[in-house]
């Protein structure tokens, strides 16, 4: 029985938060290493695109809210979603045509194009405090567990018990059928697999008359829907908070390295192994190893390797480790 | 000599700028901007250094400023014995530990003799075990040292040196956190680069608002010793009362403008030393080096230059300005704030300051220091006259015209990106294009 009771902890702790956070990055290092891949530069503004998305899906679900919507048991911004996804794409465009476009054409070094990106966050990231402010905004209405630790408690009498919340099964679930719409759409349509040909090698998928403009349209409306799912499920779980999406830069880039960038599938196990590891780092496993060990072993301390504000800088050592020791990644990035 | 013209015509700009400012809103706000323009125009020099001379991305300056701010911390506060007695023996004990893991890792990588995987695997376990024992001895050690007094010190305290020190000290100990990264990250694609800066810096102000028993983390550090007389005893001593009757001078307002000053004259001397010098280096043989590194890396390969080893080099050289930078803000501010250090506001403030002044041109990197500061503090008051000048047709009342006036201050990030993208476009050379 100990061992089902420390299993279940394990997965309390470990196992749906960090596949529920690994969505969450998985989608945010799919679009920025689909980005990558085709347009050939880092995108720093991805985190204020996110936050910019999940800020017009907030915007919506209020004036919703005042018309007295709701989706029954399910968080009403879930019906506004379709609506910031169009807003965040119309944005993404306007940042194409006036910014991007012009470093494309001149062939600039992507270096130049990424501190165009950098405009483009501050930008961002002034419009959204203009707009919602830089203060905390929970958006969460719907129901919040599925099944809660107590009820998991009751059903099976064990000590410890794992629960779900409704934001942490609709993250998942959200994000698997997504990826796998895109990976079907990236090998299986036309435009998928122009923009594929077009990331392998430009001047071969021009000369065979691919249209650059429409690939890199599609490119931005996909990045610019991931980021705005991604933002909103974020918010939805945790809250949403305008300075944290540029903290969120750094465990998406190492996501997108670790697997290779430009790799999608890289970037979303990148995703998962970036936050399973987070959380594997930073629990405490007394309670844990209570359970396990006989009681004379059992230790005093927490058991933490660190203490759990160093969560963002895991994804650091990571990033460093995969630097020294295979610098492209799992999945030997660079093409789709 | 028109190069000369031009710069001086927008040097005046500036100055005439700031006048208006010391006219119209007080000269003390006049010389505090200045002061943070100067040392803005320090930290520019040092990443144009980088992005100008050599084309190396750096997105952690934040991180590099904050360890010279540690450095100010660490070098000026007077030791605290009490928590010394306590604890000093271990943190000094795991101190050394850290040394010895340094110490093996860096002999195993170096031994040939043994495989790759078996390298990586004992590298592994020494900082595993080193780890334990770091934990093992330091946990009760910190534990005992953050609770004694934690309101007023409950950390180690410093070296009670004088704070100017620290600037030197700022500057290595930043020098030595670049040489790490670029080690590891120079070499690779530019982009990695720009990534693994920006990790780095996270993972040191993560560090410092942490761990309370070296910075006292979210508490701050107040009342670090300055080296410049204070307005109190200014106010007090005779010379000054006599000097401010004789010429009419308000007393109070006086001794703070004397002291802003002093500061002003200390860092325009590091300003004015540090400019040369890069002057220097940009006409010497050395220079000329980075700049045919950096436009042509594969025929500076082929004439025999070690490029990732200069890269390191001009690496650890700008990163180690930006550290000085950091340790005279905290001079001058006076007190360590953790959490003050945001990334919009040091590292991607200061590359709109570098890619204005115009890459690769000192002057231009000073300038846009200047001028991006006083935007930078100026946006407020003028985003909230826009603001009220815009919803004056509305009622005082009005739930928009209040939300819009109350987020006015943050005119100044949507007038960075507009700035930066406007110049990186249309005069993509900047202020002084490089070379003019």
């Amino acid at each position: 029985m100990d061992y089902f009771n420390a299993l279940a902890l394990i997965i309390n702790f470990i196992v749906i938060p960090g596949l529920t956070y690994g969505s969450q990055l998985a989608l945010g290092a799919l679009g920025v290493t689909l980005i990558y891949a085709v347009l050939r530069f880092s995108n720093f503004a991805h985190g204020e695109l996110m936050s910019f998305g999940t800020m017009i899906c907030i915007l919506f679900t209020w004036l919703g809210q005042s018309y007295g919507f709701s989706f029954s048991f399910l968080p009403t911004a879930l019906l506004f979603v379709p609506i910031a996804v169009i807003f965040c794409v119309l944005y993404c465009i306007v940042i194409e045509k006036f910014v991007f476009s012009f470093y494309r054409r001149q062939k600039a070094d992507p270096i130049i194009t990424l501190i165009a990106s950098i405009g483009v966050m501050f930008l961002t990231a002034g419009l959204i405090r203009f707009i919602i402010g830089p203060g905390d905004q929970s958006f969460n209405d719907g129901v919040r567990f599925i099944f809660s630790v107590r009820d998991f408690k009751n059903f099976t009498g064990l000590e410890q018990g794992f629960g779900l919340k409704t934001t942490q099964a609709l993250t998942i679930g959200t994000t698997l059928f997504l990826s796998i719409s895109l990976f079907w759409f990236l090998n299986s349509t036309k435009t998928g697999k122009s923009m594929r040909a077009f990331s392998d090698n430009e001047e071969l998928a021009l000369l065979s008359g691919i249209d650059p403009n429409k690939v890199v349209l599609v490119t931005w409306i996909i990045a610019g829907s991931l980021a705005t799912f991604a933002g909103v499920l974020y918010g939805l779980d945790k809250i949403y908070k305008p300075f944290i999406f540029l903290q969120m830069l750094l465990p998406i880039f190492s996501a997108a390295i670790l697997g290779g960038v430009g790799n999608p599938i890289g970037a979303f196990i990148g995703g998962y192994i970036i936050a399973l590891s987070e959380l594997i780092v930073t629990f405490a496993y007394k309670r844990v190893l209570g359970y396990i060990l006989p009681e004379n072993l059992a230790p005093d301390s927490m058991m933490q390797f660190l203490a759990t504000d160093y969560k963002y800088a895991v994804s650091f050592i990571i990033l460093v480790i995969v630097l020294i020791i295979k610098p492209t990644g799992i999945f030997s990035g660079k093409t789709i | 000599m028109s190069y000369w013209n031009r710069r001086f015509t927008v040097f005046s700009i500036f100055f005439a700028a700031l006048f208006l400012v010391g006219f119209f809103q007080s000269w003390n706000v006049a010389f505090a901007i200045f002061n943070i323009c100067i040392i803005s125009a320090i930290m520019a020099l040092g990443v144009n250094i980088q992005v100008g001379y050599a084309g190396i991305f750096n997105a952690g300056i934040m991180g590099f400023a904050a360890i010279g701010g540690l450095a100010a911390v660490l070098i000026s506060h007077p030791p605290v014995t009490e928590t010394i007695s306590i604890g000093g023996f271990s943190i000094l004990l795991c101190g050394l530990i850290i040394g010895l893991v340094v110490a093996i890792c860096i002999l195993l990588n170096t031994r040939i003799l043994l495989s790759k995987i078996t390298r990586r695997l004992l590298i592994s376990l020494t900082i595993i075990i080193g780890l334990f024992f770091i934990n093992f001895i330091g946990s009760p050690a910190v534990e005992q040292i953050e609770a004694f007094e934690p309101a007023a010190t409950g950390f180690l305290g410093g070296f009670g040196m004088p704070i100017i020190f620290s600037w030197i000290i700022g500057a290595i100990a930043a020098g030595f956190v670049a040489w790490l990264i670029g080690k590891i990250t120079l070499g690779l694609r530019s982009d990695y680069l720009a990534i693994a800066t920006l990790g780095i810096a996270e993972t040191i102000i993560y560090i410092l608002k942490n761990e309370d028993w070296l910075t006292r983390g979210v508490k701050n550090v107040n009342a670090l010793p300055r080296p410049v007389p204070y307005e109190l005893s200014l106010q007090e001593s005779n010379w000054f009362i006599e000097f401010c009757e004789r010429y009419q001078f308000p007393l109070v307002e006086t001794s703070s403008i004397i002291v802003k000053l002093c500061y002003s004259s200390l860092f325009l001397t590091v300003l004015i030393v540090l400019f040369s010098l890069f002057e220097i280096a940009l006409k010497s043989p050395w220079g000329r080096m980075m700049r045919a590194i950096r436009d042509n890396e594969v025929s500076a390969r082929a004439m025999g230059k070690n490029i990732k080893a200069r890269h390191i080099e001009i690496f650890i050289l700008g990163s180690a300005v930006v550290g000085l930078a950091g340790a005279m803000l905290t001079t001058l501010e006076g007190q360590f704030t953790p959490i003050a250090y945001q990334p919009l506001r040091f590292t991607f403030t200061v590359w709109v300051m570098v890619i204005i002044g115009g890459t690769g041109n000192n002057y231009g990197s000073i300038i846009g220091g200047f001028l991006v500061w006083f935007l930078w503090v100026e946006a407020e008051p003028f985003g909230l006259f826009i603001v009220e000048f815009v919803t004056s047709p509305l009622s005082e009342t009005n739930s928009l015209r209040v939300h819009l006036i109350n987020n006015a201050a943050h005119m100044r990030y949507i007038m960075m990106g507009l700035l930066l993208l406007l110049v990186l476009r249309f005069s993509p050379k900047g202020i002084f294009p490089e070379g003019k």
